[in-house]
């Protein structure tokens, strides 16, 4: 349980990376998969090779974000569908990865038989690894990054970002290169992701050329279920949301891996092989209730009654000119309906 | 103020769709001229506009705003000179941002954006008291997302902050024709005083030839990439919606004969 927790928030980070270019880019990079290696990789080799692992974590941000920055140049620059280029990128990192590492993996923990020292060194020495303290770190980690986002999102260029995600036409009008938004996100994102893969392999003790695989479903499992809990209404509760989603998925894939079936004779367990297609499964079924939740008009956003009580949603009507109809027409059969109004954009996806 | 030297542009050049836009295009406006752009389907008036603001390219020809040549700059580049108002009230604003966001994106038009808080204290003040112009009650909703807001509201913004920064060209692509006549004819209205006061250099492209006649101080038609007909300030005044119809048959018709014998 309490490792599921120390994993979520782990991943909270990299999950925020991909809150960034999914959610405020609207652009799916596929590039995590490899960035998190890379970021990983670049911390464990320079651990592995006795430098300051404080040192070591920032530099699995930078190459993490320079992964951000040639999928950024390949999609603005050349052109390629951002899908695309990020999927190249991450192809081609596998390699560059194993050229990092200078292998398949690399431990952080020992070398011929002398002690390593990485950041939870101590920790671990005390057997804390998996501890409130532990909890409390990381949460510490995971606040900053949270904080820092928000700030950036509110800055001037950080709602030319914001613009660029939801509408790249007024944003070029307004003067907003997009370009230079889209390649600067893609390398806070992918940086934030390298940090995540720097964190967890000092947590994990080594990293692997294949930690990274399938990843971007961890972070977009994340991503879907905590906007689903926590709502987008306000930036603040929409990237916090996926820390929360983060928790959750950890904690659902826990449970998860405790099930067992029984057909007649045959006894099926679920085990750690199963994560990736319970992750796949966990993103389709996320999608389709956030679908269908948006289609019919339901929330799970417990915030939602709230907001209606306290009238945090805008009104929709009273003015000289009047609204576009659709969204808000009560609706007699939905007591609900008002509450959802304001999500009526809100759930697509 | 704005200048246009024999600019073209062609669609799709060499195949069978091939599409003059453009051809040899020549407009002057002075400083304060707010001209109206009317034309059939087709006649080159969005990409007149396209042109200008560097969303398209010119193949030919040169665009000059007060004196600097602009034709090779890029349209978030030029963004410092010109703003724009679209026919799709959904296409001026990000409907997920706020009112006070949108107008903070809008007023930092031009200018490199820094890491500076976007909405302040200070800004939030200034854009209650341009939204009080508009008179629809915005200023008390700045945290309202904007695709809440109607279309007529929407358009209204954009128009809002598209002119609030003083740009030295407003181009209004059919701002109005995605609107009810009532909203279109306040959105009109608002358009007018705008420009007025602020004493822009305007470019308005309308299938409203009522409104081409009310608007502005001069009036082009386009047909099939050129402009082909034009009044003044004076002429206009006199001018009356059927003298328009007639003007645009007698062009059609002219050049139908003129394309027949060559």
């Amino acid at each position: 349980m309490i490792t599921a927790i120390e994993q979520g928030l782990i991943f909270a980070l990299l999950a925020l990376g991909v809150f960034l270019t999914y959610r405020i880019l609207d652009l799916p990079d596929l590039t995590v998969d490899g960035s998190f290696t890379t970021g990983g990789g670049t911390a464990a080799i320079l651990i592995y090779n006795g430098w300051d692992p404080l040192l070591a974590t920032a530099c699995g941000f930078v190459t993490g974000s320079l992964a951000g920055l040639v999928t950024g140049l390949l999609h603005t620059k050349l052109k390629i569908d951002g899908l695309l280029a990020s999927i190249l990128t991450m192809i081609a990192l596998y390699s560059v990865n194993l050229r990092i590492m200078g292998g398949p993996s690399v431990g952080v923990n020992l070398r011929e038989g002398q002690k390593l020292h990485h950041l939870f060194t101590d920790l671990k020495d005390a057997n804390l690894l998996y501890s409130g303290e532990m909890v409390a770190i990381l949460a510490a980690v995971v606040l900053v990054a949270l904080v820092g986002i928000n700030w950036f999102l509110s800055t001037d260029f950080g709602l030319a970002v914001q613009a660029t995600g939801d509408n790249p036409g007024m944003a070029m009008s307004d003067g907003i290169s997009t370009d230079y938004t889209k390649i600067v996100t893609l390398m806070l994102s992918n940086g934030l992701v390298g940090l995540s893969g720097a964190l967890y392999v000092q947590f994990n003790g080594s990293a692997d050329s294949t930690m990274g695989v399938g990843l971007i479903l961890v972070g977009l499992a994340s991503v879907i279920i905590g906007n689903a809990v926590l709502g987008t209404r306000f930036m603040v509760l929409a990237t916090l949301g996926a820390v929360v989603g983060s928790i959750l998925y950890r904690l659902i894939i826990l449970w998860a891996l405790s099930w067992e079936f029984n057909f007649g004779d045959v006894h099926i367990a679920t085990d750690p092989g199963d994560m990736k297609l319970i992750s796949a499964v966990l993103v389709i079924i996320a999608l389709l209730i956030s679908h269908l939740a948006s289609k019919h008009g339901i929330t799970f956003n417990p915030l939602s009654r709230w907001w209606s009580k306290t009238g945090a949603p805008e009104p929709l009507t009273s003015s000289a000119l009047a609204p576009v109809p659709p969204a808000v027409v009560p609706d007699a059969d939905t007591p609900d309906s008002d509450a959802r109004a304001p999500w009526a954009d809100e759930e697509e996806l | 103020m704005l200048r246009l030297d024999q600019v073209s542009k062609t669609f799709f050049p060499g195949t069978t769709n091939e599409r003059r836009a453009l051809r040899d295009v020549d407009l002057h406006l002075a400083k304060g001229d707010f001209a109206t752009v009317i034309g059939s389907n087709g006649a080159g008036k969005s990409t007149l506009l396209n042109v200008v603001a560097g969303t398209l390219s010119c193949d030919g020809g040169a665009i000059t705003i007060d004196d600097r040549d602009v034709t090779k700059l890029k349209e978030h580049r030029r963004a410092a000179m010109i703003a724009r108002v679209f026919q799709d009230p959904q296409a001026g604003t990000a409907p997920h941002l706020t009112i006070e966001q949108n107008l903070a994106i809008a007023y930092t038009r031009g200018k490199s954006r820094g890491l500076g808080r976007g909405v302040s204290s200070a800004r939030r003040k200034n854009f209650r008291e341009q939204l009080q112009v508009l008179g629809l009650g915005l200023e008390d909703r700045l945290r309202t997302r904007v695709g809440m807001l109607s279309g007529g509201q929407r358009q209204a913004l954009s128009l809002l902050m598209a002119s609030f920064t003083h740009p030295q060209i407003l181009l209004l692509d059919e701002h109005t024709a995605a609107l009810d006549p009532e909203r279109a004819e306040l959105v009109t209205e608002l358009t007018k005083r705008v420009v007025g006061e602020n004493g822009l250099t305007a470019l308005m492209v309308t299938h409203n030839m009522s409104q081409a006649l009310k608007v502005g101080n001069r009036l082009l038609m386009m047909h099939e990439g050129r402009i082909v007909f034009e009044l003044n300030s004076q002429e206009k005044k006199k001018a009356t919606v059927r003298d328009l119809m007639e003007q645009f048959a007698a062009v059609k018709v002219h050049l139908s004969d003129r394309s027949l014998l060559n």
